[in-house]
């Protein structure tokens, strides 16, 4: 089977702008993606350079991009590229603005990130244990898999807020953060749900675009933590009053009032004073129409029925 | 064909900021004769927000829309692309899931429902493309739309996770390279303009509390749009409707990127309205902040 290459070559020592070598190549179907890196090197360009390590799926080290995809070069296999690019396939780093050279990316501020939520388990363990500090069955499902992330960055470098917020933690630190957090042995629950509840760098940020999950390797579901973070931070008492919560908080008070969401209130009751910003905005929808008076506010039929459910089945309180 | 006939969720921004995707979606229905019962008993499907604070409350109140889908015998569609995730998110979870599902009829029983999960949930887009056909509606096309470089905005619900939309709709839209919107352009005869924030995030659910990102988000995909020739966007999601629509301006300031010329958003109902011979009016075209020149 034949393909035609476009790899990304840039080296940060003496290229100013990075350029694509075309190369055509015959593969065999069978082959993942780390084969053909390793036939660029070996039979193109000895001086291509990228990471790998297990070529088994667990090391997280050969990470690239093909067409845009994030992937484990040692996992994916070029049939399944073929068959959903075509033939001519795009080898890029997974992030090309944190490129050294070619396929490796500095990982520097992912590694940081990943520390703040203090990725070990924090428990009062005797100096001298007589057995293991076991976790029952029951309890270790509730961790959803999420032990087995190898931080390879795939879901990380996929996510468009890591892009416009430096401080934006970040798909794989909250996936991490909740490995300990739904831990029953872990003593720093609240702390952890601390740290991923601060706006700018904690989990409200997200914008719920399921990147994380496409791109994930292993299926860990990583929006799946980030949507269990918040369930738990305000479980545990953690959720501040500010805009964020309130917004969630404001779901339920609308639709218990009128079924369907009051859009306007529910800005309103989210943002307090700060309301006062989106005036001008307001103004421009109010001019075409887009903006329902509060006596016209339409209502779903049936509402006491919605009434009834959100009262008998609410289970969290504010 | 026999007449398609659906319940149709029109979600909570259809009957509020953009009345103009229930009117456009109605109108276009008509000309195509597609029967559209409205669920005038359904509540918001929690936009994804609900669920970050209450998530049994959430797939309560979604299986109970759902229950009067099913109480018409009909198949819900849905026009929004955050109402289609989390609907068709809580009756996958229903579906394989018996303990959870009884434990969510349970609470409904308490108002005379149940829910049994025997209307799939699609949104509009899919419905058109695998039951009416593209092929059926290049038929109905009056005025085609070959003037027009039109830019697909899929938005992120209609095509992540794509487990879950491989698991509703028949087209297995590829979330990396996604060509439904593309294709259905392209049976409305117009050009459809490739580009590579086409499947990218407007970033809408974190207007409120992280708008720079959001306006980043926004405007890159306008910018990138308007640099590949687009005259117009479309989208099947009125939430990224609104930010791209609404906060056109505000986000190309953030970006510190001019717009040479306004750049306007359309729903997905009304660029087929336009080529089937629609009015603006019967469209809603007036309702749009970035003026539509017709």
């Amino acid at each position: 089977m034949k393909v035609t290459l476009k790899v990304f070559r840039f080296n940060a020592e003496t290229d100013y702008l990075p350029h694509y070598d075309t190369i055509e190549m015959s593969i065999d179907p069978r082959d993942v993606v780390l084969d053909v890196l390793n036939r660029i090197k070996w039979e193109h360009d000895g001086s291509f350079t990228y990471r790998r390590s297990c070529r088994h799926g667990i090391c997280g080290s050969c990470a690239v991009k093909v067409n845009g995809r994030s992937t484990l070069a040692c996992k994916e296999r070029m049939v399944d590229m073929i068959e959903l690019f075509g033939n001519e396939l795009t080898i890029e780093p997974v992030s090309k603005k944190r490129v050294i050279k070619d396929m490796v990316v500095d990982k520097a501020d992912f590694w940081k990130k990943y520390e703040t939520v203090k990725p070990w388990l924090e428990a009062k363990i005797d100096e001298h244990p007589t057995m293991e500090n076991i976790i029952p069955p029951e309890e270790a499902e509730k961790l959803e898999e999420s032990d087995y992330c190898i931080q390879c960055g795939c879901c990380y470098y996929a996510c468009p807020v890591v892009e416009v917020n430096e401080e934006y933690l970040g798909p794989a630190a909250f996936e991490k953060a909740y490995r300990f957090t739904a831990d029953v042995r872990d003593y720093a629950k609240k702390e952890r749900l601390e740290i991923v509840d601060i706006l700018g760098q904690g989990v409200w940020d997200c914008v719920k675009c399921y990147e994380c999950a496409q791109a994930c390797p292993k299926h860990i579901d990583p929006i799946g933590k980030i949507t269990k973070l918040h369930n738990q931070i305000f479980e545990e008492g953690v959720a501040k009053s500010n805009v964020a919560t309130r917004h969630a908080v404001g779901f339920k008070k609308s639709i218990e009032k009128h079924g369907i969401l009051d859009e306007g209130h529910l800005v309103a009751y989210s943002e307090g004073i700060g309301v006062l910003k989106h005036v001008p905005e307001a103004l421009e929808m109010f001019k075409k129409g887009k903006i329902v008076m509060p006596w016209n506010m339409p209502k779903s039929k049936n509402l006491d029925e919605i009434k009834k459910l959100v009262k008998i089945s609410s289970t969290v309180k504010f | 064909m026999s007449k398609l006939r659906y319940a149709l969720y029109t979600g909570c921004t259809a009957r509020e900021s953009t009345p103009e995707l229930l009117k456009s979606t109605l109108a276009v229905a008509k000309k195509l004769d597609i029967e559209l019962v409205l669920l005038d008993e359904a509540s918001c499907c929690g936009a994804s927000h609900l669920q970050d604070f209450d998530d049994f409350l959430s797939l309560v109140l979604n299986a109970r829309n759902i229950c009067y889908a099913e109480k018409h015998g009909l198949d819900m569609v849905t026009i929004c692309n955050t109402c289609q995730l989390n609907t068709s998110m809580t009756k996958l979870r229903l579906d394989e899931n018996p303990e959870l599902k009884a434990k969510v009829n349970e609470k409904l029983e308490e108002v005379g429902l149940v829910y049994q999960g025997t209307s799939n949930v699609r949104h509009f887009l899919y419905a058109l493309i695998e039951d009416y056909g593209l092929n059926n509606l290049r038929k109905k096309v009056v005025k085609p739309l070959s003037e027009l470089n039109i830019a697909p905005f899929y938005g992120c619900h209609n095509i992540r996770p794509s487990e879950l939309h491989h698991h509703f709709n028949r087209s297995k839209e590829n979330p990396y390279n996604p060509t439904s919107l593309d294709e259905l352009i392209e049976a409305l005869e117009g050009n459809s303009v490739d580009y590579e924030h086409k499947n990218k995030c407007c970033g809408f659910h974190v207007d409120l509390q992280a708008p720079k990102t959001s306006n980043m988000l926004t405007g890159t995909a306008i910018a990138d749009a308007l640099d590949n020739n687009a005259d117009v966007m479309v989208t099947p999601c009125p939430l990224c409707h609104l930010n791209l629509d609404v906060k056109q301006k505000a986000a190309m300031k953030t970006l510190g990127r001019d717009l040479p010329y306004p750049m306007p958003v359309l729903h997905l109902p009304q660029l087929i309205g336009l080529a089937l011979g629609c009015t603006p009016e019967e469209l809603g075209l007036k309702h749009h902040v970035t003026e539509v020149p017709v």
